[in-house]
């Protein structure tokens, strides 16, 4: 279960509403896609949800309970640079989480832990097509295979929300292709509630069950900072069940 | 067709020919001027020729003192580079420790980092006559001037690359439920080990000033104490071998530190596998 209540939040900075009266309630499982302008604060909203940021009001709730303050593992997240660890291979990017559960002191396994360990990220590593890469650095995937290396690194935590920061848009067309076909299985697959920025309308549409669009409604011309964006549409799409060959046919 | 200069490289070969080039022509000028004042006058010390060199190496290098009954050259060096060494050591580890705990944790930066910045302005021969009231003459104010000497530069430069790595490693790491302290061992030391290397080799040129000027004024041996003996006697023969060497060791170290970042880093150059 993974449920998302957001009650009347408000995100301020000195002089800056950034977002306003925002109230939401998700399902678990649901594919939210955030919309919206530059600006328009939908990557803090996201920030908020992953406790980076404390909401200025309001709160936020998972399950029915409040948002720890700070980030932890019941959260995964995707960014859109700096998604894996550099100094880490794929296989050791994918079983560090693990590690951090299995060792508190050295957040390191060895022996039978570690080859557990590594049969398990092995099966990550598997369902989002890196076998091949298992031993390379980050630093010699491409772009594509990086993204995919952090939303295994993240899956193997198995966290109740997975938060996505336009995490194809620094990807190739077909590349794209290849990771909406990957992130809808594993979506379908782990029954994860995903919440995904992004500023590409076709994406958006190709992806979600809900589309959530910010943006600013009122605008005070002597004082741009005055008000700021909330939630305009929020649109649940009768997604087709169905696999890539849509995907690709869009 | 002439390309432009900036375009226009040295092969392999010539890279090694033109990189000798100076070091040829340091040598012929030596020599050229040194040949020219000996002619003048054959005992002249300034210039020593090919013969004294090679006879004081020899003195130097080989045989024992009739003094002391050791090799020169050897106990010398012997004694500088553990003087060197326990002074690096000292200087990597609370470098290490205060540079994390200064980048990683906001309350030790807030305590620390002003401190830190105005230590780090204290010219370290300026407190060299503290370390000798306080310490005595012998190894542990040596020691300690080279510790003191490069400390603060080590704590800043790790403070500050701990600064530059992406928040979105922190944060990914606290996803995948990491504590500070795994944080710090799996995540953050790992990626400033090669930053900490690079600041050793760069603190090595301080750390040699420091034990040399350490050793000319209080010691019975060392590299330091022996050039600025023979000072008195314009021994130039025993000055310019003990110069050569001492640069000698200090390229070696630099190598050598740059080999382990190299062999021990690999993620580091990853993109161009």
């Amino acid at each position: 279960m993974s449920r998302v209540s957001v009650r009347n939040l408000w995100m301020e900075y000195p002089g800056q509403v950034v977002l306003e009266r925002i109230n939401l309630e998700i399902e678990s499982g649901e594919f939210c896609v955030l919309l919206g302008p530059s600006g328009c604060g939908k990557t803090t909203f996201l920030r908020l949800l992953l406790s980076m940021e404390q909401p200025t009001r309001g709160r936020i709730l998972l399950d029915g309970e409040v948002l720890p303050g700070e980030p932890g593992p019941d959260r995964g997240v995707v960014f859109q640079r700096y998604s894996a660890f550099p100094h880490l291979t794929v296989t050791q990017n994918v079983i560090l989480g693990l590690e951090f559960a299995g060792s508190r002191l050295l957040g390191k396994l060895f022996g039978a832990a570690r080859r557990r360990a590594v049969a398990e990220a092995e099966r990550v590593i598997e369902a989002v097509g890196l076998s091949a890469a298992r031993d390379k650095y980050p630093a010699q995937l491409s772009g594509g295979m990086q993204q995919r290396l952090a939303i295994a690194q993240t899956l193997i935590r198995k966290p109740k929300l997975l938060l996505l920061d336009e995490p194809f848009g620094a990807l190739d067309p077909g590349t794209k292709l290849q990771m909406y076909e990957l992130i809808t299985r594993l979506w379908r697959e782990e029954q994860i509630t995903v919440f995904m920025v992004t500023h590409d309308l076709k994406e958006g549409f190709t992806l979600a069950t809900r589309v959530l669009t910010f943006d600013k409604i009122r605008i005070d011309p002597q004082e741009p900072g005055a008000y700021g964006a909330t939630i305009t549409f929020n649109l649940p799409l009768q997604r087709r069940r169905a696999g890539a060959a849509d995907i690709v046919a869009v | 067709m002439t390309r432009r200069l900036i375009n226009r490289r040295p092969d392999r070969a010539g890279l090694v020919a033109w990189g000798a080039v100076p070091f040829l022509i340091a040598i012929i000028a030596y020599f050229i001027f040194s040949t020219l004042r000996l002619a003048e006058n054959p005992n002249d010390k300034l210039l020593p020729g090919l013969a004294t060199l090679g006879r004081s190496l020899y003195s130097l290098g080989f045989a024992q003192d009739a003094r002391t009954g050791q090799i020169l050259l050897w106990a010398d060096t012997l004694s500088s580079l553990r003087r060197l060494g326990m002074g690096l050591a000292a200087a990597t580890g609370i470098g290490l420790g205060f540079g994390i705990a200064t980048g990683v944790i906001p309350y030790v930066r807030a305590g620390l980092s002003p401190f830190i910045a105005v230590v780090s302005m204290i010219p370290p021969m300026a407190v060299l006559p503290i370390l000798f009231i306080v310490f005595g003459l012998d190894e542990l104010s040596k020691v300690v001037l080279i510790t003191i000497g490069i400390t603060p530069f080590l704590i800043r430069d790790l403070a500050l690359k701990v600064g530059e790595l992406p928040n979105e490693l922190l944060i990914k790491a606290q996803t995948l439920g990491a504590s500070t302290w795994q944080i710090i061992l799996r995540v953050v030391l790992p990626q400033i080990a090669p930053r900490l290397l690079d600041g050793i080799r760069l603190s090595l040129g301080p750390a040699w000033l420091f034990l040399i000027s350490a050793e000319a004024i209080a010691a019975t041996d060392g590299l330091g104490y022996r050039i600025f003996l023979m000072r008195r006697y314009l021994a130039m023969d025993v000055i310019l071998p003990y110069v050569a060497w001492i640069t000698f060791l200090a390229f070696v170290m630099d190598w050598v530190l740059r080999r382990i970042s190299r062999r021990y880093f690999p993620w580091q150059n990853a993109e161009s596998q």
